[in-house]
């Protein structure tokens, strides 16, 4: 045991890829490119690598700071580092930028190689299995047959999942973690809002904003206000901010009145400063399109019998976004086909957001899980 | 490093290889992780012990998180071939609903549970004291049981609630007690289906 550490600094890498990618939503991505970072070291057997999956707002840059910006601190870096639980002497962890984000990979805000201009609205529709895809050609380049396991979060363990169903001899473990195995019509819902939110921004231009020097900022934190809604419980909110007056009294104006107010506006404008707006609302329709059992005619166990992974799939007991029944049908489904796989509830107050904190008993249960990974 | 305790020994001679196997309170996973090397069973623990839960996954045995008090709720009728539950029952709630529960999901139930009724229990309460022993471990204000039951008893429910007792073997600190065991045991072991 040692005292758990940061990776350091880190710098992200670029793949490109020449040969075309058949999409579900009927396009093709002649060629495209992928950005990654990389922490530990890849052992000789090529067996020792783990794919880290990002949710709707995450990137490739998991764990560690850039040399030129030290306080950028990657999204999972409480996960990921020698002593943590995904333990970097151990293990070799990739993650990257899903095509159609907005961190460096193709997407709407890099250049279309067949028109030299931004692709903007123009980005093909993406879906969970195209990215799953894309990432598995990024294994083929990196030399990596097998991954020791796969694992996500959220829209992250879509991924995770994905991947045990599209490649299944690929991955060894898998973790699956505040996800679901499809959004209901309630979790769509939230995402309508949110598109409604961008699509209506009279600075959107039909997704060409960028042709326009400008940015469908009041749209984008709209959206975010009403995501980060659903990120968090009920309690965690009620705990952090109550009913509590910025001004102690009431002064009957539409400024900020209540700090809940203060804190999703102060969320919703630090997101639209940096994310973009075409890459949410393909995110979004990615997470709306997955449904591994839909081509079975909604039978889950069987949508799933292809895969042969070891599971771990985790829920948060205040997580109503993708709630815990949610994530046991996962379960109930792994175990008809008599999948290996372990489930535990975790007693977290925070809600959907639990899956980034460093909870005492959910990293414990990441560590001994990853501790039992042979490479 | 295995441990086990001597109703291990019993549950594993009645268990098949190969064959599908839920052990509801499965702690760290021991039992489990013993059917899964002697008998190459698919196995399944459930807890709701967070700390048994971690160790369980330590152990390398796939473990759920479920509370038993609300059923076997999404597994499926005739799942697994034998449904375990090794000294728990006592701790339990809604004793009849789980007895239910695992014959619904099993083929057969297999059920441990200490003795009440143990000759040394009786003298202790004839001295005015709540029994404390081996198979009784803990004090009346920090017992994790709820249910206090003699085999007598526990015959008494199997037969008010159909269920067929196939096997039962009782013990006295690891020792066979073949005639009154109600008196000499202090723990029993019980194989249990249902007829027709």
């Amino acid at each position: 045991m040692i005292a758990p550490q940061s990776v350091g600094v880190v710098a992200p890498q670029r793949a490109e890829f020449t040969e075309p990618l058949a999409l579900r939503s009927g396009g093709t991505l002649d060629n495209y490119h992928l950005v990654y970072e990389t922490y530990g070291t890849l052992n000789a057997e090529r067996s020792n690598a783990v794919l880290v999956c990002h949710a709707l707002s995450g990137s490739h840059h998991v764990a560690g700071t850039y040399a030129d910006a030290p306080h950028n601190v990657g999204w999972w870096d409480n996960l990921i580092g020698p002593g943590k639980p995904l333990d970097t002497r151990k293990f070799f962890v990739i993650g990257v930028n899903n095509l159609g984000g907005c961190y460096g990979s193709s997407g709407p805000n890099q250049i279309n190689p067949a028109t030299g201009a931004l692709w903007g609205a123009d980005f093909p529709f993406v879906t969970v299995e195209d990215w799953v895809e894309s990432q598995a050609r990024l294994a083929d380049q990196l030399g990596i047959r097998r991954f020791a396991a796969i694992v996500g979060g959220s829209l992250g363990g879509m991924q995770a999942m994905s991947w045990a169903l599209q490649f299944p001899e690929r991955v060894a473990n898998v973790a699956v973690i505040a996800a679901a195995p499809k959004l209901t019509a309630q979790n769509i819902a939230f995402n309508e809002v949110a598109r409604q939110a961008i699509l209506t921004d009279p600075e959107f231009h039909g997704g060409h904003y960028y042709a326009h020097g400008v940015v469908p900022a009041r749209g984008l934190k709209l959206a975010r206000m009403v995501g980060h809604i659903t990120y968090l419980s009920d309690d965690s909110m009620a705990e952090k901010f109550g009913r509590s007056l910025r001004h102690g009294r009431n002064t009957y104006s539409y400024d900020v009145e209540f700090e809940i107010e203060s804190y999703l506006r102060y969320q919703g404008d630090k997101f639209a400063g940096y994310f973009d707006a075409n890459t949410y609302l393909l995110t979004t329709k990615a997470l709306d399109y997955f449904d591994p059992a839909f081509e079975y005619g909604g039978n889950l166990p069987a949508a799933l019998a292809r895969a042969t992974a070891s599971f771990l799939v985790v829920s948060f007991t205040t997580d109503w976004r993708f709630s815990p029944a949610r994530s046991r049908e996962i379960v109930y489904a792994l175990l008809h086909n008599k999948r290996k796989v372990s489930y535990a509830e975790i007693d977290c107050p925070a809600g959907h957001d639990s899956f980034l904190l460093d909870e005492t008993r959910y990293h414990a249960l990441l560590s001994a899980w990853f501790d039992r990974i042979e490479v | 490093m295995t441990s086990y305790r001597y109703d291990y020994e019993v549950i594993t001679q009645w268990i098949e290889p190969g064959e599908k196997v839920l052990d509801l309170g499965c702690g760290d996973g021991d039992l489990l992780k013993h059917l899964m090397q002697v008998r190459q069973v698919q196995g399944y623990g459930v807890e709701n012990d967070p700390d048994k839960l971690l160790a369980s996954v330590k152990n390398g045995v796939n473990v759920i998180q479920m509370d038993l008090e609300k059923g076997l709720v999404g597994l499926e009728d005739g799942f697994f071939d034998h449904v375990i539950m090794s000294l728990s029952l006592q701790a339990m709630h809604n004793t009849q609903g789980i007895l239910h529960e695992m014959l619904r999901v099993g083929r057969e139930a297999v059920v441990s549970f200490p003795n009440f009724g143990y000759w040394r229990h009786r003298q202790s309460i004839l001295n005015g004291r709540m029994p404390v022993s081996e198979s009784l471990p803990h004090q009346w204000f920090n017992t994790p049981n709820v249910r206090f039951f003699t085999i007598a008893d526990f015959d008494a429910l199997c037969e008010m609630n159909g269920i067929a007792v196939r096997e039962r073997l009782a013990f006295d600190e690891g020792k066979l007690m073949l005639d009154e065991p109600n008196f000499l045991a202090s723990v029993a072991v019980y194989r249990l289906g249902r007829d027709g």
